[in-house]
């Protein structure tokens, strides 16, 4: 029989706030253990939660990236278990009123895949391992997540990486989240059950637990779905539980069943007041969203006349979005400006991550100020190419290392020489063009632009070249 | 009333130089010396720091700094308000040794203020009980007869204000554990409306119905105490600070003011108690108040509204003591599972005990709704009555407490009866309304009796005005002075 995977996700974002959810330590990675931390975040008996503004304020912005209702009023729940990584012994997050509601993200085939919601919560800490002993690092205990409930719309493991990443985009577009999978500021718990190819009833799904990268997630629904396939070959049926995968194996494993699930006891925080979001508010952070990315991706097409591919490896990173913007600004030559940044800038880019960060050596002012001379013709393509490489080691403008000749041009009569000498040195190349052989003509012009340090016109070159070497005896 | 008379009285005489700082300082160390071991009011007594601070208050004095109201006057916490380097332990086994890393926000503002802590007093474990005596220090008692206690849950401060072993103490109130003792011990105790002093640094029990406020000799002390205290912290989302300074207003005729009489809330009352309270009202009509009977039937769902949600939202609160980061742990485990559960079992009392599991129990799935959520209903309609209540009156008389102050050891085998004495206190916790706890007479035993004011929310101005202008009225009624502590 022919099966379907049928999926949803849950998606912890960690939002990109200075502070963190309820006090106003730092949310910055790493640092020594339990140094990001005050008498709040460590729940010390007595203190009292106060709500970040910005975090509701992005967690909205998530919501209008995707969307979502935004709920002009809302609350926070506590929601109780025990376990030494939550110092209250219970996490502040939204149960039944969520902050955003009824969104969807839409995949490149123009299928949409349903948000049920986008609630507010804070991260609890981390227990570190050591030598036999369990120690706990509290620097991540009260960072600000956003959780996005997806509807099980997902029909396939590419659905669900598609999804994974195109929150990514969205969520790092926005700025709300820099969504690092390795650094835990993205992770995913996925439903997955599956059914016979063409029925409606959904099938006992499990729960795979924290997903912290792209290809385990890959391998544990792969995992996951062939398993419970097997299940129902051999006539068994899947069990309602969550499981875990495990990296070494790349097997998933049972955690607990659906008798042993925690009740929460999930109750209205007593110690925050309700989050009211008003209409201007919205309307407020909505003129402050950044183009959405399919927008910008036109615009850039249409606008700066770029190629679907280079404006879609453009759009992909708002910070280098933004960054070409700026270059292009006065621009004619816009794709001289987009090959500038697609080729060397990104050659010194090895990661992702690193795009997405996107820290250049070269300013867009200066980027700018190259593609300038270019656009007034005082230089070519080349030897913009080698001046940025120049600026990319030294960060410094273009200026310091274009010499007054380099700008200035050549005069026809300098050229002429130029040309006439390099046919000379180069007799080889002269025979094989008198024998038919026209590449031969590159040699020669390689020669000028060396030369000439690229600031000949190639085709004026060319034409020159190719006159005396027609005639030369 | 202490020696040296009211708070105002005591900063005259710092500033006159009739007494030093220190000398005062001392007159109450001297005192907690000799009479603490009978009362047992203070669970840890701070010298060296108080004397400290009277130095400085001294020193202020003689360079002619101008000194705040509250400033050098000896006073006391009750053990759930966080203070920095000083252990606070919540009179629970398992808070013992916790020494807080940062001050609770009143202390912080009587801290600039140069209030002189005595030391930290007793209170039932976590605030739970009406008698002090679920305290791990066994209970503080009435300074009125050592053979009675001193109420609860804020029995310490009670007993140390009412022995003269400090001229004023903060408490805290969740369901009466202000007034209730104060009651007993023949004092004001005055809980502030929900939000008006701020809770950063009070160890919860039950956060929406927790309120600090103050235990003192007289209303013009609670007032002064209400206008230091009651400031806007961001700590605190649920704090707004006071509507405006109360003192200045404590001097206001209140002819036309309508004083409201629910028969509800005599209902199951000592008649002596009773008697002794509405005796009052003759007072107020002297004064030219309007006495105005109303009904409000739906009281008698207060008790149960209170236990659902105060169990519940501590059972949550206590959560956090598992013996990992702070306080006590078990000695022996094998696994952290049962290190867990061995401390909590250990560390708590039975009383905690019993509120965690109820309050456990009423927001588990299947329980929820027909509990918690309840009882959430419930306490939206109790709110509104209170609000249709003051549509008829300005403020509401009732008994602080159904009886005068227990013998010692005296526990009723069924719980819920223990918890009746809480009966006429929760209703005001429930709907975050202001209320004072005023001495009124005393019962056939010869033990103090409190009356109870009750305001809207906000109302401080009004409600102290008018409980000052009755205890002026009526002060040479009451019943016998103690002979203790600095008198």
């Amino acid at each position: 029989m022919e099966y379907e995977l049928v999926c949803g996700l849950e998606t912890h974002v960690e939002l990109a706030t200075k502070t963190k959810i309820f006090c106003s330590c730092t949310t910055e990675f790493g640092g020594e253990p339990n140094t990001h931390c005050c008498p709040v975040c460590i729940g010390l008996p007595g203190t009292l939660p106060k709500l970040n503004q910005s975090v509701v304020e992005f967690a909205v912005m998530a919501g209008l990236a995707t969307d979502c209702a935004i709920s002009p009023i809302s609350k926070m729940d506590r929601k109780n278990y025990v376990y030494p990584d939550l110092p209250k012994a219970y996490q502040i997050s939204q149960y039944d009123r969520p902050l955003c509601k009824n969104g969807y993200v839409e995949l490149s085939d123009g299928r949409k895949i349903r948000l049920t919601r986008i609630h507010i919560e804070e991260d609890a800490g981390k227990l570190v391992h050591q030598r036999g002993n369990t120690l706990v690092d509290y620097n991540r205990s009260g960072v600000p997540l956003i959780e996005i409930v997806s509807e099980p719309d997902i029909r396939s493991i590419e659905e669900a990486v598609e999804y994974v990443e195109k929150l990514q985009m969205i969520m790092r577009y926005i700025g709300v989240s820099d969504c690092r999978m390795q650094e835990g500021s993205l992770r995913c718990d996925v439903n997955i059950s599956v059914r016979p190819k063409g029925s409606e009833k959904l099938g006992t799904r499990t729960e795979i637990k924290n997903m912290n990268s792209i290809s385990h997630m890959m391998k544990a629904m792969e995992y996951e779905r062939d398993r419970q396939i097997d299940l129902l070959e051999s006539g068994e049926s899947v069990l309602q539980e969550t499981r875990r995968y495990n990296e070494g194996t790349g097997c998933t494993e049972g955690m607990r069943g659906k008798e042993d699930a925690h009740d929460y006891r999930y109750f209205r925080d007593p110690d925050l007041v309700t989050i009211r979001v008003t209409s201007d508010t919205v309307a407020k952070l909505k003129a402050q969203m950044p183009e959405d990315p399919q927008t910008r991706l036109k615009r850039f097409e249409s606008e700066y006349g770029l190629p679907e591919d280079d404006a879609r490896m453009l759009i992909e990173h708002r910070r280098i979005a933004d960054y070409f913007e700026k270059a292009s600004a006065g621009i004619k030559n816009t794709r001289a400006v987009a090959n500038c940044i697609t080729g060397p800038i990104f050659a010194r880019l090895g990661s992702e991550a690193a795009k997405d960060d996107f820290k250049v050596n070269v300013s867009p002012e200066n980027l700018n100020a190259l593609i300038k001379l270019l656009d007034s013709g005082k230089i070519r393509m080349n030897l913009v190419k080698s001046t940025l490489e120049k600026m990319l080691d030294t960060g410094k403008s273009a200026s310091e290392f274009l010499n007054e000749k380099d700008l200035a041009g050549i005069d026809a009569e300098t050229l002429q020489k130029i040309c006439k000498q390099a046919v000379q040195d180069n007799p080889n190349a002269v025979k094989d063009y008198r024998n038919g052989k026209t590449k031969a003509l590159k040699a020669v012009l390689g020669a000028v632009m060396k030369a000439t340090r690229g600031r000949a016109n190639p085709l004026e070159t060319e034409a020159i070249l190719s006159e005396i070497m027609k005639k030369a005896d | 009333m202490g020696k040296y008379g009211k708070i105002a009285q005591i900063h005259n005489q710092l500033i006159s130089g009739k007494i030093s700082c220190v000398e005062l300082t001392k007159a109450y160390l001297n005192a907690i010396e000799q009479n603490n071991e009978a009362l047992n009011a203070y669970v840890k007594i701070t010298p060296d720091t108080a004397l400290e601070t009277a130095k400085r208050v001294d020193a202020k004095i003689a360079s002619g700094g101008e000194l705040a109201p509250l400033e050098g006057i000896p006073m006391t916490l009750k053990d759930n308000i966080s203070t920095k380097d000083i252990e606070t332990t919540c009179c629970s086994k398992m808070l013992k040794g916790y020494v807080p890393i940062y001050d609770a926000t009143v202390w912080k503002l009587l801290k600039q203020q140069n209030a002189v802590l005595l030391g930290k007093t007793n209170m039932d474990e976590f605030a739970m009980g009406s008698t002090c005596e679920n305290s791990c220090f066994g209970g503080a008692k009435n300074p009125h007869d050592l053979g009675r206690v001193a109420g609860g849950s804020s029995g310490g401060v009670a007993s140390a204000v009412g022995g003269n072993l400090a001229v004023y103490g903060l408490g805290s109130d969740t369901g009466g554990s202000i007034r209730e003792p104060a009651s007993f011990c023949g004092i004001v105790g005055f809980k502030p409306t929900y939000g008006s002093v701020s809770r950063y640094g009070l160890i919860a029990f039950a956060s929406s119905f927790d309120q600090i406020g103050p235990i003192t000799q007289s209303v013009e002390d609670a007032a002064l105490i209400y206008d230091t205290i009651a400031q806007y912290d961001p700590m605190d989302s649920t704090n707004s600070g006071k509507k405006g300074p109360v003192t200045a207003q404590l001097n206001k005729d209140i002819r036309g003011l309508k004083i409201g009489i629910a028969p509800e809330y005599f209902d199951n009352i000592q008649s002596d108690v009773g008697d002794t309270v509405k005796k009052a009202l003759d007072v107020f009509r002297s004064l030219g108040a309007e006495i105005v009977e109303f009904n409000m039937p739906s009281l008698k769902y207060c008790l149960p509204v209170y236990y659902i949600l105060a169990c519940a939202e501590a059972s949550s609160n206590l959560g956090r003591y598992d013996g990992i980061r702070y306080g006590y742990q078990t000695a022996h485990y094998s696994d952290r599972d049962e290190m867990v559960c061995k401390t909590r079992s250990e560390g708590f009392g039975p009383e905690v005990k019993r509120r965690i599991l109820l309050g456990t129990y009423v927001l588990s799935a299947g329980y929820y709704d027909a509990y918690y959520k309840k009882a959430q209903n419930l306490r939206g309609m109790l709110v509104k009555a209170f609000d249709d209540a003051f549509l008829q009156c300005d403020l509401i008389l009732s008994p602080t407490v159904p009886r005068t102050a227990l013998p010692l050891n005296y526990s009723a085998d069924d719980p819920v009866e223990n918890y009746q004495t809480d009966i006429c206190t929760v209703p005001v916790n429930i709907a975050g309304l202001p209320g004072i706890s005023v001495p009124c007479g005393a019962g056939n035993d010869g033990m103090p009796v409190g009356m109870q004011l009750i305001g809207p929310k906000f109302s401080e101005a009004t409600l102290l005005n008018a409980a000052n202008q009755y205890e002026l009225a009526s002060r040479e009624s009451c019943f016998q002075a103690v002979k203790m502590g600095v008198e």
